[in-house]
């Protein structure tokens, strides 16, 4: 396959991933895997994994993160541009004709009251994917003291009014986990002696 | 500068967006009712467009939010801005970073942010919730019993299908049936809307 071809085909087929996945990246994920590891084998099960793994670890949509990693190994800058352009194109259409319709749309008294019941489906949908993620979370003390510092914070702000900077809370987060990185690796290197003397101080 | 603000506040989201689609709502929500872009209850009714349109969730809410304070313009800024970020780490990462992964320091990074970003998914829909069903927040602050009803309904529901058919429920689905209830509700009494 040609450099050219192979750039026209990244960008048809996640034209057609981005316009059939609903319900977001994590659909988006067994698409992906039957397209590029089934079917065209550009990729081994193993390699799909760690692209996933990436892509969870790194800001942005995962939807982004494996077309441009699956555009640039298959044929370089374009490929990926290509193929994160065809991931995007169809949502960017699809949504800019709701927006044309929705003011118009939710007037409707109708709809209205259907949008009664969906706000409440959105505040489950929303707390239900944050359980299973937290599910999914390592199970170790630090983990659960950040989660409640966390959801304390971000609720007590809430209810007193105060604006809440999640921005700033991840950023802080991650440098909780660095933080802790490094004492552990200082605590691992000074070995029991350190242990000792602290659980000595403990004593005293 | 409307459109040069879009595109600074989306670049941002995107920037620190980790978690997927969902890990984001607490940022673009933030963003858009700290600049007055959009209210928390139309903020909802889009994540539910969102939900029931295929694509990306970031990707729509951006389109979205840009459209509406900037046109087409605004939503193709707002588009490039929440995933210009992820573009170009990615291309970094495949190109000259292969062994990105197993790096230390980004693992303990994530070890920190990973349980924060879940918390601020799950704080975010207990606050919706509050300000939905208890006006807790909000400035009608009158209790949704309709609401608190339907919430019981809808957890039922989910619980139920994942107990007969193994796997989760479909949110399109989910969201298609409260609809369908609550306008049934509101039909048969039209009294109970508030």
């Amino acid at each position: 396959m040609t450099k050219g071809k192979m750039i026209l085909t990244l960008f048809l087929t996640f034209l057609k991933i981005g316009a059939f996945t609903f319900g977001g990246g994590y659909a988006m994920i067994a698409l992906l895997e039957e397209e590029f590891v089934e079917k065209r084998k550009w990729l081994t099960h193993e390699e799909f994994l760690d692209i996933v793994a990436i892509g969870e670890s790194t800001p942005g949509p995962l939807a982004i993160n494996s077309a441009t990693f699956i555009g640039n190994r298959q044929a370089g800058f374009f490929g990926s541009l290509a193929s994160t352009l065809g991931v995007v194109i169809p949502s960017v259409i699809i949504i800019m004709m709701v927006s044309l319709v929705f003011d118009r749309f939710m007037q409707l008294r109708y709809v209205q009251y259907a949008f009664d019941g969906i706000r409440v489906c959105v505040v489950y949908l929303i707390f239900s994917a944050g359980c299973k993620m937290f599910k999914g979370l390592k199970k170790k003390p630090v983990t659960y003291v950040i989660f409640g510092v966390v959801a304390a914070l971000f609720i007590g702000f809430y209810l007193f009014g105060y604006g809440f900077s999640s921005v700033i809370c991840i950023l802080a987060c991650g440098c909780v986990g660095l933080f802790i990185f490094a004492f552990d690796n200082v605590r691992a290197k000074k070995g029991s002696a350190a242990d000792m003397k602290e659980k000595g101080g403990k004593d005293e | 500068m409307i459109l040069l603000e879009i595109f600074l506040a989306f670049l941002k989201i995107g920037a620190v967006s980790f978690g997927g689609g969902y890990g984001m709502i607490s940022l673009v929500r933030e963003t858009v009712v700290s600049h007055g872009w959009l209210t928390d209850t139309r903020m909802m009714d889009f994540i539910a467009v969102s939900e029931s349109t295929p694509g990306p969730i970031a990707v729509n809410m951006a389109t979205f939010v840009g459209y509406s304070q900037g046109g087409v313009p605004g939503a193709i800024l707002a588009t490039v801005g929440v995933i210009l970020p992820a573009f170009l780490i990615m291309l970094l990462i495949s190109s000259v970073m292969k062994n990105f992964m197993k790096l230390k320091g980004v693992n303990a990074f994530l070890d920190g942010v990973r349980p924060g970003v879940v918390a601020l998914i799950m704080s975010t829909a207990v606050t919706m919730g509050l300000s939905l069903l208890f006006g807790i927040g909000d400035e009608k602050s009158s209790i949704n019993f309709f609401g608190m009803g339907l919430l019981v309904v809808i957890v039922g529901i989910a619980t139920g299908y994942k107990r007969l058919r193994k796997k989760k429920i479909s949110p399109i689905v989910l969201i298609i049936i409260s609809a369908v209830i609550a306008l049934a509700v509101n039909l048969i009494f039209p009294s109970i809307n508030t």
